[in-house]
């Protein structure tokens, strides 16, 4: 018999059971359904994030104060107040740098006529405007001479004017607010970015460093300095140059450890990658378990199955056909059932990761390798745990088979 | 046809060993109507296995058709029942689910035979058992009579060497059973090699020759001398009912 034919009797045996061979299809349909689904949410999740991080600033390297280390007990990261605005301007000559702006934040009550609010406030320099794409809607941005005159003037985010005064549109230009009771001129309105949560761009005011540092910390210390590198190829270099001027500036001797730490944002980029790789793999792992389970499944209905119809085994035998025969019509019901369900799992899977993407506002990704990879695992499924039961029909005596009641 | 030269099968249970078959000789013509009788453990079973290739014989020799079998094993066993046997059974042995029609094909199918020729000759064999009018029905939607003919159908339609029922009338009423026993007669009319294994003398009586086993040999083997004619007129009402 050829392999059409036999692909026809394993065929009609399925239709003749239409229920059970739905229900052994479930497993796989929902193994391979949760399969697409997961690497699908993770990939979503793993191309919001890498766009998140790049949405902090083109090139961008993070100088951040190290640690204080005074008689063994160690103050953790930023408990040093080692940055200054010397370095500031060292880092600036660096060849390979292309902007560099100082940070100094603290959080304020803001108070506009009868209209407040609190809010973050992050002191800095114009640089800021570059490294971070700042556009603005109204108004203009700090520049140099705001920073060197100790200026009060305020660039606020959308959110702020809104909150302020219930209207992110209003006219603010030109009015003055009142940060923790000191006057500042509001002179610009940031462009939504539509960024929320913690430290969302559109929920902050931005000021001089130098009027943020007198009028508000009152210390003359930096929480982090930002640089820009001059394109991505600059990046290392920037870093070394940056490690290397910040060594001398601190006069930190040879073989002692930093005092700083420069981040570079595409080891963010790599670790947060990394992190959502791995939870993608474990939930495509967990979902792949279901399809294991799908498998077994398959071989405990085909097992039936092959008892049930061991007089149809029988008389198959004893009118010719041979082991073969017999072993390729269950052998191709395991397969078909798995590979049905498999196609089925994965238009499910994709409709399941879509409507997910809606729900969590991400776009979702199926990779044609993960659709392939899950067709050819449940097809793998289907013969691996078919072999077994079909083998066992195979084997059968025909004169016992037909004596089977 | 066939040829049995000194057939025992022994079955070892253990150390207890039982003989089913103790040297058996049987010689069957080509176009004989044979009926194997005898009580139950006499044989006939094991003989019956044996002549369809079902099983093989633990000593002798079997020649059907020119060939020696009895050596044969598995996959070999399952060609040449294919080409050379068409079963009756007791309990019909229809595929369930399954069109008369498609049933009918099956040996067909086994035997690598296309597609157009399987059903066409499937439904000429269906018409010669007087079912052409029930080709697309399924066993359940038969009566017990129609079933054991869409049997004989499947038995007869690769045109074997020889055509062996197993208690073919054993599940039917008398009417019935007539009404099977008319289309062997016919079937032997036309010159098919007939075997028919029964415990029921009347129905052995429709036969030409009765070979009687007891406790595993041959105990008579002799010629009927006046066959019973099966009424065709029933067969007519079977297919109307």
């Amino acid at each position: 018999m050829n392999f059409l034919e036999s692909i026809r009797v394993s065929l009609r045996a399925l239709r003749a059971n239409k229920l059970r061979s739905a229900l052994t299809m479930l497993g796989i349909i929902i193994g391979v359904a949760a399969v697409i689904a997961m690497v699908g949410i993770g990939n979503g999740a793993t191309a919001s994030i890498t766009s998140q991080i790049q949405g902090m600033g083109s090139n961008l390297l993070t100088i951040s104060a190290g640690q204080s280390n005074s008689g063994g007990v160690n103050g953790g990261a930023g408990s040093s107040v080692s940055l200054s605005m010397t370095d500031v301007d060292k880092i600036a000559e660096g060849s390979a740098v292309k902007a560099v702006a100082p940070l100094s934040s603290t959080n304020a009550q803001v108070v506009l006529g009868s209209g407040n609010t609190s809010t973050s406030i992050i002191g800095t320099t114009e640089g800021y405007e570059i490294i971070k794409n700042v556009t603005m809607a109204r108004g203009r941005y700090i520049t140099e001479a705001d920073v060197n005159s100790s200026a009060r003037v305020a660039v606020l985010g959308p959110t702020v004017v809104e909150n302020l005064m219930g209207d992110a549109n209003a006219n603010i230009i030109g009015k003055n607010i009142k940060i923790n009771n000191v006057p500042f001129q509001v002179i610009g309105v940031t462009t939504a970015t539509g960024s929320t949560g913690f430290q969302s761009s559109d929920d902050m005011i931005t000021a001089p460093i130098t009027t943020v540092q007198a009028r508000l910390i009152g210390r003359k210390t930096l929480r982090n300095i930002l640089v820009s590198a001059s394109s991505e190829d600059l990046m290392q270099t920037a870093q070394d140059e940056i490690t290397v001027t910040l060594r001398k500036t601190h006069k930190i001797q040879e073989g002692k450890d930093n005092d700083f730490r420069v981040q570079n944002q595409a080891d963010m980029l790599a670790t947060m990658q990394s992190v959502t790789q791995t939870l993608t793999m474990l939930l495509g792992g967990i979902a792949g378990i279901s399809l294991l389970v799908g498998g077994i499944g398959i071989m405990n209905i085909m097992l039936v199955s092959v008892t049930e119809r061991t007089r149809e085994i029988g008389i198959r035998k004893a009118i010719g056909a041979k082991s073969g025969d017999i072993l390729m019509q269950f052998l191709i019901e395991a397969v078909v059932l798995s590979i049905l369900g498999g196609g089925i799992g994965i238009a499910l899977g994709y409709g399941g990761s879509s409507l997910a993407g809606k729900a969590l506002a991400m776009d979702t990704s199926i990779s044609v390798s993960s659709v392939l990879m899950a067709f050819g695992f449940s097809a793998a499924i289907g013969i691996i745990f078919g072999v077994f039961p079909a083998r066992k029909a195979a084997a059968m005596d025909p004169i016992d088979a037909l004596r089977y009641e | 046809m066939i040829n049995l030269k000194g057939i025992k099968k022994i079955y070892a249970n253990g150390d207890i060993k039982v003989a089913a078959l103790g040297g058996v000789d049987l010689h069957v013509g080509a176009g004989e109507f044979v009926a194997i009788m005898g009580p139950s453990g006499s044989g006939k079973s094991t003989m019956m296995n044996i002549l369809g290739c079902l099983d093989t014989p633990t000593e002798g020799e079997y020649y059907l058709d020119g060939t020696d079998v009895a050596k044969a094993s598995g996959d070999d066993l399952s060609v040449i029942r294919n080409r050379k046997i068409g079963f009756v059974f007791q309990g019909f042995n229809l595929l369930p689910r399954t069109m008369a029609v498609e049933n009918v094909e099956l040996p067909m199918l086994y035997a690598g035979m296309g597609g157009k020729e399987r059903r066409s000759r499937a439904i000429a064999a269906l018409e010669s058992v007087g079912l052409g009018d029930r080709i697309h029905h399924r066993p359940k939607e038969l009566s017990g009579g129609q079933q054991q003919r869409v049997a004989i159908a499947r038995a007869l339609v690769t045109k074997p060497a020889i055509i062996l029922a197993d208690e073919p009338t054993g599940n039917l009423d008398s009417r019935s059973s007539e009404e099977v026993m008319a289309i062997f007669q016919g079937l032997h009319a036309s010159g098919n090699t007939i075997i028919i294994v029964t415990h029921e003398p009347d129905i052995a009586e429709f036969t030409e020759r009765i070979v009687r086993f007891r406790d595993g040999h041959i105990e008579g083997d002799e010629k009927v001398k006046n066959p019973r004619k099966a009424q065709a007129q029933v067969l007519e009402e079977g297919v109307a009912e």
